[in-house]
């Protein structure tokens, strides 16, 4: 008998394997788009920004210095100092952190329980489907960022709820095409032949239908995140988000409103750094899309 | 058609029960006793429990929620917590405001996506494709109140054109119009692109060519209309995130919108007004993407509904 | 072949695509031509380059593929001189196509009779409904049922035999001298193949027109051809009228692809296949490209590549067999082919 199930796994094993194969192919193609390739590469310099930044700011991003107030872009503030005499420069690298947070952790939250939903949905179809999928489309009647402003409004402003926020509106983005490409892989007809092996849906779900959808997953995570991060810095920008002092970038532009008009800097370098991580992120999402889908490649 | 429009229309009706019964709990899930926070954070005892009376707060939710759908078909959203005006009043005249500025900004997004994406798609390759796509990507990676805060800086401060703010004035539109509708338009190039590409390469237009059509009819006449099919939802789901945008687009500009204002009795926990103003977004997204699904069922003769 | 009585002739045409890898010669060095009235027969497996001569000769290879060199002469006129404007004006009026794919050869959000109606608005200056009144005629020339109705069907209301009838009426809407009928039967159903190819070849005879088959199937030929060019990895190796190449066949190629014909006239235990593939066309073997699958083979076969000759018996073969130079034993490559010897490395046969 335990033979019999080694045999199995060793057999579904064989299954897996190519996709991991697939994976290096993936890899191998994204070496060689160059867009994708800087985007990457930005993404990791804003991680580690995030990481190591702090420490190597010297000056403290909340303290205000009333003798520095305003001032243009030099060699001592490089990006200017802001309405209360701070550092823009160090207020933006301190605010690395908490953009990518509200990133990463949005869509994370967001996409487990997209795909969580999108395969059971998929899986079992039925009234199971019909009963989720009728829910993902009332989340997606809220247009755009009212959805994630409805929730912060209910819950208060804060960075944790406005990765609550984001999370519920990110779920039906990710459950929608999860249902899909489940649909169109439990169709195969190995998924019935692994079935009359005896294996579990659990087992089946995990093991065979998941690792053939994650490329989409993959695609729309990183995509996903830079909507996230939009999303996140209006939030913030409207006073529902991040509060003052965090020097969280649409809060800071939010602030410095009233002073942007003599004094540009302040309202320039946060948007710069929030064009910046979001355009990495696109580019990224991009080139993962066209090498996991050469449909659309010439 | 008419068949197929009756059974769209019957499938908005989950939707309809779903998005008035989030927007009924909304009021239930806020931390606290609905009837303190409808009375007002200063209200004593006594209005409090009149409000709770008043409202029907003491009846059980599902009756409470067929009141609540009940009044709004009737057109009773409530009244302001801030000034006791009804709902439907405060969001009126608004409502058209935020629905003229999201109009013509899908126009442009519509628009300038369509034709940037065209050229795009017909010079694949060349320094003009390459540009387009570009400026595409940065439209779509801009924080849209960012870009308006830039384009007042400049437009309205630097060189002096345009007005800094306010609604009515052809003028005045300009600039949020170009604000909301820049990211729409990027996406809508891209997708244009991407999906006259792929049609440029089926069967049908080689036989359109080997039938003797010049290639200016090959592009506009048996391409585009393919290819919109896929754009025409992006342009639904675009309209959306249009919306939402507007909430942030009028805040900058100060244009007295439905945005606006629900931005402002969040800051006030005007919590009616919320309510009744993301209930009526809500509404008029269902519409347009029920309009949308009847257009791209006109363009695409062989979806069946399932 | 009576040169005044020739419809289109084809000398040296080469076409290729530059990717970057490199050249692919996809059509490399093909003469033929289609005398009035006669219908030509292109045979060859995927990847002979037989698609590529036809859409040639329409001019609509697309990029990165370019016709590089020889002559196409239509009517005494050199289609590759002409501009595009001049070329729009031949195609679909003078010269017409039909595609290998009716599900998708047609423009599935226009109507049937749109399409066929754009042919003359295009060619013949009509209005929409004078065009729309003479559809409605090409449907019942080409036999599609209720044709009034079907006029205003959509693409995807029609089975794949009537789509490729609309697909028929489209080409032959303007009376072309010339149809180029490329696969037109693979993709349907076999008891479907049996009746396009008799209204094909009916209305070619009826219309008076040349036509131009690109089929890979040799039963095919044998029913409609007048003439037959063999082609193989981008040139021709056998070129004959057709009883001749079914009574006659010179090149081992013709050969194997008539051993691989089923028989209904004959006891056969297993249908043969000729063993191993077409070679990729960026990487052609430098001298006969057939070498390599070759029951005949050998070095000189290998090292360099022979012309295409003419034989006795009419037919012209490009085998070193049927030349002087040939250094092997005597073969009757017809008789021989399943007993056939290798002398270079290569799979035993």
């Amino acid at each position: 008998m335990s033979e019999t199930t080694a045999n199995v796994s060793k057999e579904e094993k064989k299954r897996i394997n190519p996709q991991i194969e697939s994976l290096k192919n993936v890899w191998r193609k994204l070496k060689t788009n160059y867009l994708a390739m800087a985007g990457g590469i930005l993404i990791i310099l804003f991680i580690i920004t995030a990481i190591v930044g702090p420490w190597l700011t010297t000056l403290d991003p909340n303290m205000p210095n009333v003798q520095a107030r305003l001032q243009g872009p030099s060699s001592e503030f490089w990006f200017g100092t802001d309405h209360h005499g701070r550092d823009i420069f160090t207020r933006i690298v301190h605010g690395m952190s908490i953009t990518l947070y509200i990133g990463f952790f949005s869509v994370a939250i967001g996409m487990v329980l997209g795909v969580v939903l999108g395969i059971v949905a998929g899986y079992y179809g039925r009234r199971i489907d019909a009963v989720i999928m009728r829910i993902m489309d009332v989340l997606l009647a809220f247009p755009g960022i009212l959805l994630a402003l409805g929730i912060v409004a209910v819950l208060g402003g804060s960075i944790n709820n406005v990765i609550i926020a984001i999370s519920i509106f990110s779920i039906p983005v990710f459950a929608r095409i999860v249902r899909g490409s489940t649909l169109s892989v439990r169709k195969l007809e190995y998924v019935d032949a692994v079935r009359a092996l005896g294996a579990s849906d659990f087992r089946i779900i995990f093991l065979h239908i998941l690792p053939n959808i994650l490329s989409p997953i993959i695609v729309q995570a990183t995509l996903h995140i830079a909507t996230a991060v939009l999303t996140a810095t209006g939030l913030s920008f409207l006073g529902l988000g991040a509060q003052p002092p965090t020097p969280e970038w649409g809060a800071m532009l939010a602030s410095g409103r009233n002073y942007m008009w003599d004094h540009p800097h302040i309202a320039l370098f946060p948007g710069l750094a929030i064009v910046l991580v979001v355009l990495a992120f696109n580019l990224f999402g991009d080139g993962v899309r066209d090498t996991l889908d050469p449909k659309i490649k010439s | 058609m008419f068949i197929y429009t009756l059974k769209r229309l019957l499938q908005t009706i989950p939707v309809l029960i779903g998005v008035t019964l989030v927007v009924f709990l909304m009021m239930h899930l806020i931390p606290g006793d609905p009837a303190q926070i409808m009375a007002g954070e200063r209200a004593s005892e006594e209005q409090i429990e009149l409000t709770r009376d008043r409202l029907g707060l003491n009846d059980p939710l599902p009756v409470q929620y067929a009141t609540f759908v009940g009044n709004a078909i009737q057109g009773d959203l409530g009244n302001s917590i801030r000034n006791g005006r009804a709902v439907t009043t405060e969001i009126g005249t608004r409502f058209w405001v935020t629905v003229e500025l999201a109009f013509y900004s899908t126009l442009l997004s519509i628009f300038m996506g369509l034709m940037a994406g065209i050229i795009s798609a017909t010079r694949r390759n060349s320094p003009v494709d390459m540009f387009i796509m570009v400026f595409a990507l940065f439209g779509l990676s801009m924080p849209n109140f960012w870009l308006g805060l830039m384009l007042i800086q400049y437009f309205a401060l630097n060189i002096d054109w345009l007005p800094v703010s306010g609604w009515g004035s052809p003028q005045a539109l300009i600039l949020p119009v170009i604000t909301l509708g820049t990211a729409g338009a990027a996406i809508i190039a891209r997708m244009t692109r991407s999906s006259m590409l792929e049609v440029i390469h089926q069967d049908y237009i080689r036989t359109a060519r080997a039938k003797g059509v010049k290639e200016r009819y090959v592009i506009y006449k048996h391409a585009l209309r393919n290819a919109l099919i896929p754009v025409v939802t992006v342009v639904g789901l675009q309209f959306g995130a249009l919306l939402g945008g507007a909430v942030l687009t009028e805040t900058v500009f100060a244009i007295n919108g439905l945005g606006r204002l629900v931005v402002d009795a969040i800051g006030q926990r005007d919590f009616p007004i919320v309510q009744g103003s993301v209930l009526v977004l809500a509404l008029l997204f269902v519409l347009v993407n029920f309009l949308v699904d009847i257009s791209y069922r006109f363009l695409n003769k062989r979806i069946e509904l399932d | 072949m009576d040169n005044t009585n020739t419809i289109i002739k084809v000398d040296n045409l080469q076409t290729s695509f530059f990717t970057h890898r490199g050249e692919v010669k996809a059509v490399d060095g093909v003469h033929f031509d289609v005398p009035a009235g006669k219908t030509l027969g292109i045979v060859g497996e995927s990847g002979s380059g037989k698609s590529i001569t036809s859409l040639s000769i329409m001019r609509l290879i697309e990029s990165p593929g370019r016709i590089k060199g020889g002559n196409i002469t239509f009517n005494g006129e050199d289609l590759l001189a002409k501009t595009e404007a001049e070329m729009r004006s031949i195609r679909g009026n003078k010269i017409s196509m039909i595609f290998q794919e009716p599900m998708t050869s047609l423009n599935p959000v226009y109507t049937i009779g749109d399409q066929i109606a754009e042919a003359y608005q295009i060619h013949q200056g009509l209005s929409k409904k004078e065009a729309l009144q003479k559809s409605l005629g090409m449907l019942e020339l080409v036999g599609i049922p209720s044709p009034k109705a079907r006029l205003k069907a959509y693409p995807h209301e029609l089975s794949g035999g009537m789509r490729q009838r609309a697909m028929i009426a489209i080409a032959l809407a303007c009376n072309p001298q010339l149809l180029i009928a490329d696969e037109p039967t693979t993709a349907l159903d076999v008891t479907i193949q049996a009746q396009i190819l008799r209204l094909i070849s009916g209305l070619q005879k009826e219309l008076g027109m040349s036509m131009l088959l690109i089929t890979h199937d040799l039963g095919v030929v044998a029913e409609t051809c007048d003439y037959v060019a063999v082609m193989y990895a981008g040139k021709i190796v056998e070129y004959a009228d057709v009883t001749t190449l079914f009574k006659q066949p010179k090149h081992p190629y013709t050969v194997g692809l008539l051993k691989s014909l089923p028989r209904h006239d004959i006891d056969q235990d297993e249908l043969q296949v000729i063993k191993g593939m077409v070679p990729s066309p960026d990487d052609l073997p430098e001298g006969c490209r057939f070498a390599p699958r070759c029951p005949f083979a050998r070095e000189m076969c290998v090292n360099s590549l022979p012309d295409l000759r003419d034989q006795e018996e009419g037919n012209q073969v490009r085998c070193w067999i049927h030349t002087d130079e040939w250094d092997g034993p005597e073969v009757n490559v017809k008789d021989d082919y399943d007993y056939g010897y290798r002398t270079v490395e290569g799979t035993e046969s």
